[in-house]
């Protein structure tokens, strides 16, 4: 028997038994749509992450002096305590920095706290306040839409001007333009002299609820105790740049906690690898518990399509022997069945492909999560439906192939 | 009796069909050995009609098992045309039933699923045919059993005579060197099954050999030899006149 005609067969047979084939394509089904809707999230919130989220939060060839990591993943709380009882980065840190670095950067002060900032008797609450200097929007990319940014000068005599963030600026002033008026940011008033073009949201989290004041503008004294700051941005031009004047840092900053060679830093010089990092622990798990789903669905398959082989080759005894009599020889029937488990998984798995494809269209319109089909896992998707229906087909077809034409046509 | 003694060794006359020699099969249930065939001989020459009797557990069945090669003897030897079969391995004996023996069974074997046609077209499927020469032939094999109107026809939309003219047609489409029949009949009405030994008798004179195992008196009675079993031994091997 040729291959083409065993497939024919199989297809056949198939077709005239709809319902039960139906149920038996049902775990290889589950298990490939879950398969390529899972790895589909995990590969667009993957590539989101490396290609956005690092950038936008971080800023290009940039990075962070703070007093702890920025994303902290399953810390233990002796860790975290020790966190907070290092020193906190003072403005006489950041300007030691800014005055030792020999690589060329720009730098900016940074420190945020949430607050309600309100116009007439319009109020916006939990808005991020960051306190800031000058360079904050280059190094964040914040481009202005209307009005200015603040400039040096305003800074460091702390001007009471504020750049809003583009909700912001809805939530206050609807369709008017805020330039020039007066908001109370946690009651303080500032003259509205920016607002920043729309930023969108990552994961859900929208990013166009802020306020930036100069770092030494009267509302300081709300994010932070004199004289200290979160966080202290520095941007170089490159990543070769960047690297030097992270180890140039970390000697100023050593040399100013007066650090023994053998004692650990007690600040950290984040860059957005670490928020790749902190993701890249994310995806391990996703990408070790999504599998278990996967193997423990199509193995489920696997067995729905054993048993209902088994009961095929049972209640097909005769048509075997038949076969077997007009000089169907072991290999055939073998095919035969092995065709059929094969289509039956096979078409399972196509189900599964186009199951995937449609749920991971459904994720990406209703949830924030990024989510984008990989080839890959279409091709995995068909090569662990064919493997299913072969490996789990193996021994119900071995059985059909073994039977005894003479028992088997003398079955009623 | 014409034929020669064959002893074990030899080689069968080039118009011998069918050659047992001294064929015996026993069975293991559970510890008993049943002895179904005790050394049966038989020689049936190129276009004879041989009838094949005896009660039930005559060993007649174990016979046209062995004839149909669906089962291998425990000793003695099986020749079919000239080629001794009785010690080949499971895909030669596939090759052999495709090839040179057209089974009809008393409960037809069509496939329920399948028209008329597809039936007959098994056969040459496993003989590795492609699709348009098989049809060809097993519309071929429909027109010469009469069913050339019937080909698209399932087994449940057939009478039972036209059923057993499908299953004669799938029997006869790989040009077999014997048509072995198991109680062609024991289905049918009389009146059908008379149809039926008629298609039999012109398949036979057109020259086609045919082995038929029955336990019918009047069955037996078209054909030119009657073999009978008893035992697992030929009991008795008449020629009778047509």
């Amino acid at each position: 028997m040729q291959f083409l005609d065993a497939v024919r067969l199989a297809l056949q047979t198939i077709r005239s038994q709809k319902l039960k084939s139906g149920f038996s394509l049902l775990g290889v089904f589950v298990g490939v749509s879950s398969l390529i809707a899972a790895w589909s999230i995990a590969n667009g919130v993957n590539r989101y992450m490396t290609e956005k989220f690092a950038q936008t939060l971080f800023g290009v060839n940039t990075f962070q002096l703070r007093r702890r990591p920025m994303f902290t993943p399953n810390v233990p709380d002796s860790v975290w305590r020790a966190w907070a009882r290092r020193p906190r980065i003072r403005f006489s840190d950041a300007e030691a920095i800014g005055e030792g670095l020999t690589i060329p950067v720009i730098t900016a002060w940074q420190s945020s706290d949430q607050v309600t900032v309100t116009y007439g008797n319009k109020e916006a609450r939990d808005i991020e306040l960051t306190t800031a200097s000058e360079r904050y929007f280059d190094i964040k990319n914040l481009r202005i839409e209307f009005g200015r940014a603040f400039t040096g000068e305003e800074n460091r005599s702390g001007a009471p001007v504020a750049v809003l963030g583009e909700a912001v600026a809805k939530r206050l002033f609807v369709d008017r333009s805020p330039i020039g008026h007066s908001v109370r940011i946690g009651g303080i008033p500032y003259r509205v002299i920016g607002v920043v073009e729309h930023q969108g949201s990552i994961l859900g989290f929208p990013l166009d609820r802020f306020v930036v004041v100069p770092a030494l503008s009267p509302a300081q004294n709300l994010v932070n105790p004199p004289g200290i700051l979160d966080a202290f941005l520095v941007k170089a031009h490159s990543d070769v740049e960047m690297r030097e004047a992270i180890s140039q840092a970390e000697g100023i900053m050593r040399s100013r906690r007066h650090l023994r060679p053998k004692q650990d830093n007690n600040f950290v010089l984040d860059t957005s690898e670490g928020v790749q990092r902190f993701w890249a622990g994310i995806s391990a798990i996703l990408l070790t518990v999504i599998p278990g789903i996967v193997i423990v669905s199509l193995v489920i398959g696997g067995i729905v399509i054993m048993n209902i082989m088994l009961m095929a080759v049972a209640e097909r005894t005769r048509e075997i022997g038949l076969r077997k009599s007009l000089g169907a020889r072991r290999t055939d029937v073998l095919r035969q069945f092995l065709a059929e488990s094969t289509a039956i998984s096979l078409l399972g798995a196509a189900f599964g492909i186009f199951a995937g494809m449609g749920l991971t269209v459904l994720i990406n319109a209703l949830s924030p999560l990024p989510a984008s089909v990989s080839p890959t896992s279409v091709v995995m998707g068909v090569i662990l439906g064919a493997g299913v229906g072969i490996v789990f087909g193996v021994y119900p077809a071995s059985r059909a192939s073994r039977l005894d034409p003479i028992t088997a046509l003398r079955q009623e | 009796m014409s034929q020669q003694e064959f002893r074990t060794g030899d080689t069968p006359l080039p118009d011998v069909v069918i050659l047992t020699h001294k064929l015996t099969r026993d069975y293991e249930m559970g510890s008993e050995t049943v002895r179904a065939l005790r050394g049966v001989s038989i020689q049936i020459r190129k276009n004879e009609y041989v009838a094949v009797m005896g009660p039930s557990g005559s060993g007649k069945s174990t016979l046209m098992n062995l004839v149909g090669c669906l089962d291998t003897p425990t000793s003695g030897e099986y020749w079919l045309n000239a080629q001794k079969v009785s010690d080949l391995a499971d895909d030669e004996l596939a090759r052999i039933r495709n090839k040179e023996i057209g089974f009809v069974f008393q409960t037809f074997n069509l496939l329920p699923r399948a028209d008329a046609l597809h039936n007959v077209e098994l056969p040459l499927i496993y003989a590795g045919l492609g699709a348009k020469e098989r049809r060809a032939r097993a519309a071929q094999a429909l027109e010469r059993v009469g069913l050339g109107d019937r080909m698209d026809h399932r087994p449940n939309e057939l009478s039972g005579g036209q059923r057993q003219r499908v299953a004669i047609a799938r029997a006869l489409v790989n040009d077999p060197s014997i048509l072995l029949a198991d109680e062609p009949t024991g289905n049918l009405d009389s009146t059908t099954g008379l149809e039926i030994m008629g298609l039999f008798r012109e398949l036979h004179d057109s020259g086609q050999t045919v082995v038929m195992v029955t336990h019918e008196q009047d069955i037996a009675a078209q054909a030119a030899r009657v073999i009978t079993l008893r035992d697992g031994l030929v009991a008795t091997d008449q020629r009778q006149a047509a």
